[in-house]
């Protein structure tokens, strides 16, 4: 078996597969990063750097969880901040890293205050050690982010132009910026990473949140000593929101050149499939390994390799393959028509699809039919939403299917080719003519 | 043959004391959180439920379910509990392979439905263990009804009679309360006196006066109990057993099983029950498996169930004929007893094959009969009957004025804890209508 070859270049850096450990606990000293190497990760983000005197972290809970009801991990928060150990035991353990593995990406991952002089003076001590490269952490929202490094930065785009300059300046291997999610359009932090010098952007950081309170205490959850902070979430529940993120990058005109190191709830190949198709060219993997360790890197290779294989496909033309499809509401096709269609042999008759379109959609599923208990699609109500195809618990037994000749029954209009789109359609005051 | 076979070979001891108590340990035990919140997620929160419509009760079961995946324990207790009073008892003895489990629509696509059952007692099992009362009565209607038998169908009629304010006696026939919950059902299948705890948490709920050793004797005391009650309820099932009606029936050795499974449920020390060493069991429903599988279980040699019909036309569950096949029992369709064999005691058992001329003939020390019980309704003739038991309406209603039935007793009993339960319930609330107009 011949599986396909996932040796990446990314920045001029090359690692055996685009899997890389992102900047965060699990790659806080060598010991971990090493143990990774040892698995099989392309590549590590080193945990994020300071300045000398380190920060401190709290020494109670640092992550809490959000757990399917077999207690499967969907999401992470945490709170802890960037490494608390001494600059000069991680410079001296990133040296010793490189030099045992050459041929992994090894990444510095760094925070600095809004001063020029302290890019200045750390950077090249840093760059010395043989890494890769930099990672600027504009991301991490929480405590860092207070005292004006981390998300407070990756929140302002001028601030973020003007450290990636600073960053550029004093380095001559590449810079990668970290974007945060906490905003409400990711392009202009983007486009100012871009205008700043950056080599690429990867992302997304974690977002703000607070996982839950405590039923007995009626405080926030958890707490130290009594009090609690927001921290970052992270893990399954982020991909679609990382996604977007990534996506709205590689299809905008001001930033497509932009190379994009995706992050964001990666935990099987299929989900590194969805960021290289939407425009990622290497990924970063935190939470994952967090829950079940390094070992998922098995997976995530081979199913790369073997989904590569059979689309009979390089990692490079998977890469933004699927960007073109993306495109602004206002262009899709009005005249394009769906209805759901349920497999009656594959129904098990559980009734949530009629239940979700009856009570919360359009009425368009049946529960009797000639007294017998039977889902069946009503055309003449069905507007084609996939709710009934989200809610049913059985792969495959509704599927959307096209209308391409007649009349919609539920319309009774003609069915088109024609292409009709929000910007030419006749209720939009503000449409094109002609 | 060596030495002489001792005959009849009926002893007790046949297998120790530790060996007999785990033979009769819980034969589906709990489920642990873990396991019960797995379940759980797997139940698809149907719509217009199918095992809603299959629960003889009605228990609103994925909204049960739904409560135990968010731990509310005691919110799906009362789901469960506001529908079938006896939802403890009923976790652990019903045939849900045949009810609410049957109907799960995870049968149609992996074969294995959501353990209904098994959810249940999860959810009920704290409610009984810290006597949480979740039910109030409603002020009081100064009304009396009289209860006549202290089973499922008496006790679920009862305890709704006092939810809804109305003040209850129950007549009970034996001497503890539970009826076939207490004196019937496999040993395994209720451990640690579990029918008293159910009965001391539905009399708990105060109302309800309990008269043990009170059977009702005759038409004249049903009479009178109609003069001095403002309704009366007979749950008084089926205390005769089934004749075979065949030569040697009279000999020793030959039992009625529903009186042995009585002895047995009653035992402190089942190792010193006497057990024959080839017993032969005469029937085809739970009683007849009930009874085969514990006399194995108490370490009969051999145990043969014969039944006349074929496997289909059981009333025990594949469930159950499986878990007598897997207990060690041999089971035998399509033969009818034609005479018991011996002298002053049973020595064996002949049976005709179906639809041959050929007899099986079985060694037998004891023979149970397991072929259905009947109401010894001849005292009470002043009410309508059909094939010896009472005719109802749609709400337990009998042809008497006054007088409403359920459970076994009445036409279309099906000897399930759940249905009498249902027949206590709905009486209960037809009562309540009728006193309330009154």
């Amino acid at each position: 078996m011949i599986m396909a070859d996932l040796k990446t270049e990314f920045l001029g850096i090359s690692s055996p597969n685009p899997f890389w450990l992102a900047s965060a606990p699990p790659t806080d000293k060598a010991y971990n990063v090493n143990r990774a190497f040892e698995a099989g990760w392309g590549g590590a983000i080193w945990k994020t750097l300071g300045e000398d005197p380190h920060i401190v972290n709290v020494s109670g809970p640092r992550y809490s969880t959000l757990f399917s009801n077999d207690r499967r991990v969907i999401g992470f928060n945490n709170i802890e901040l960037i490494t608390d150990r001494p600059l000069q035991t991680n410079l001296d353990e990133l040296r010793q890293i490189k030099k045992d593995w050459p041929d992994r990406a090894l990444v510095a991952s760094i925070m600095l205050p809004m001063d020029e002089a302290s890019w200045a003076k750390y950077v090249p001590m840093i760059e010395d050690t043989g890494v890769d490269g930099f990672e600027l952490n504009f991301g991490c929202p929480h405590g860092m982010s207070e005292r004006g490094m981390g998300a407070a930065v990756g929140q302002v785009p001028e601030y973020i132009q003007m450290a990636t300059e600073w960053a550029k300046q004093a380095a001559s291997v590449p810079v990668i910026v970290k974007l945060t999610p906490n905003i409400a359009d990711i392009l202009p932090p983007a486009k100012a990473a871009q205008d700043g010098g950056a080599d690429a952007v990867s992302l997304i950081n974690t977002i703000n949140s607070i996982m839950r309170v405590d039923y007995d205490s009626l405080t926030m959850y958890p707490t130290t000593d009594g009090m609690g902070t927001h921290g970052g979430y992270c893990g399954e529940a982020v991909k679609p929101i990382a996604l977007n993120m990534v996506a709205e990058i590689a299809r905008s005109d001001a930033t497509r050149a932009l190379p994009i190191s995706g992050i964001g709830g990666i935990t099987n190949w299929r989900d590194a499939v969805d960021f290289f198709a939407l425009g990622a060219r290497n990924v970063q993997v935190c939470t994952a390994a967090m829950v079940y360790g390094f070992k998922i890197i098995d997976d995530l290779v081979d199913g790369l390799s073997t989904f590569l294989d059979q689309k009979q496909m390089t990692l490079d033309q998977l890469v933004g393959k699927a960007v073109p499809s993306v495109t602004d509401w206002q262009h899709l096709n009005l005249n394009y028509i769906e209805k759901a269609v349920i497999d009656q042999d594959l129904c098990i008759k559980c009734g949530r699809c009629h239940i979700a379109c009856e009570d919360t959609a359009h009425q368009a599923i049946t529960n009797m039919v000639d007294g017998e208990r039977r889902f069946e699609v009503i055309d003449e109500e069905c507007v084609g939403c996939n709710l009934c195809v989200s809610v049913c618990p059985v792969d495959g037994c509704i599927s959307m299917q096209q209308l391409t000749t007649g009349t919609d029954p539920r319309t009774g209009e003609p069915i088109t080719d024609e292409k009709l789109q929000w910007t030419g359609h006749p209720n939009n005051p503000m449409r094109k003519t002609g | 043959m060596a030495t002489q076979k001792p005959s009849p070979d009926i002893r007790s001891s046949r297998l120790g004391k530790s060996e007999i108590d785990r033979n009769f340990s819980d034969l589906h035990p709990p489920l642990s959180r873990p396991e019960a919140l797995i379940e759980a997620d797997r139940c698809y929160f149907c719509y217009d439920a199918p095992c809603i419509t299959a629960c003889p009760t009605g228990i609103d079961i994925p909204g049960f379910i739904q409560k135990i995946r968010s731990d509310n324990i005691q919110g799906s207790a009362h789901t469960i509990l506001s529908e079938n009073i006896m939802g403890g008892m009923c976790a652990r003895v019903c045939p849900t392979e045949v009810l609410c489990e049957e109907a799960c629509v995870r049968n149609l696509h992996e074969d294995k439905p959501v353990e209904i059952g098994l959810l249940q007692r999860y959810a009920t099992d704290p409610i009984f263990e810290q006597n949480n009362q979740l039910f109030e009565r409603a002020a009081s209607t100064g009304k009396k009804v009289a209860v006549v038998g202290g089973g499922p169908a008496g006790l679920s009629c009862a305890h709704r009679l006092a939810v809804l304010g109305h003040d209850v006696v129950v007549f009970n026939r034996d001497s503890k309360p539970g009826g076939l919950n207490e004196y019937g059902i496999a040993a395994y299948k209720t451990i640690n006196d579990f029918a008293q705890t159910e009965v001391d948490y539905i009399l708990s709920i105060g109302g309800i006066e309990l008269r043990n050793n009170s059977p009702l004797a005759s038409a004249a005391e049903l009479s009178d109990l109609c003069e001095e009650y403002d309704a009366v309820f007979l749950g008084v099932g089926l205390a005769l057993s089934n004749s075979l009606g065949i030569e040697g029936e009279d000999m020793t050795g030959v039992l009625n099983a529903i009186e042995y499974i009585a002895d047995l449920r009653q035992a402190e020390d089942k190792s010193k029950l006497p057990v024959g060493r080839n017993v032969v069991v005469i029937g085809g429903g739970m009683t007849a498996i009930d009874v085969a599988v514990q006399s194995k279980r108490l370490g009969a040699e051999q145990v043969h169930l014969v039944y006349r019909r074929g496997p289909e036309q059981m009333s025990a569950s594949v469930f159950e004929q499986t878990l007598a096949r897997t207990s060690g029992v041999a089971i035998h369709h399509w033969a009818s007893p034609e005479r018991i064999i011996g002298g002053d005691h049973v020595t064996g058992v002949e049976f005709r094959v179906e639809s041959s001329d050929d007899r099986l003939h079985l060694e037998a020390d004891i023979v149970f009969k397991a072929i259905g019980q009947n109401m010894n309704g001849d005292g009470l003739i002043s009410i309508a009957l059909e094939s010896g038991r009472f005719v109802v309406d749609e709400n337990q209603k009998t042809s008497m004025d006054k007088v409403w039935a359920g459970g076994d007793c009445v036409v279309g009993g099906d000897d399930l804890t759940v249905s009498a339960v249902q027949h206590g319930k709905i009486a209960a609330i037809d009562i309540d209508r009728h006193l309330r107009k009154a």
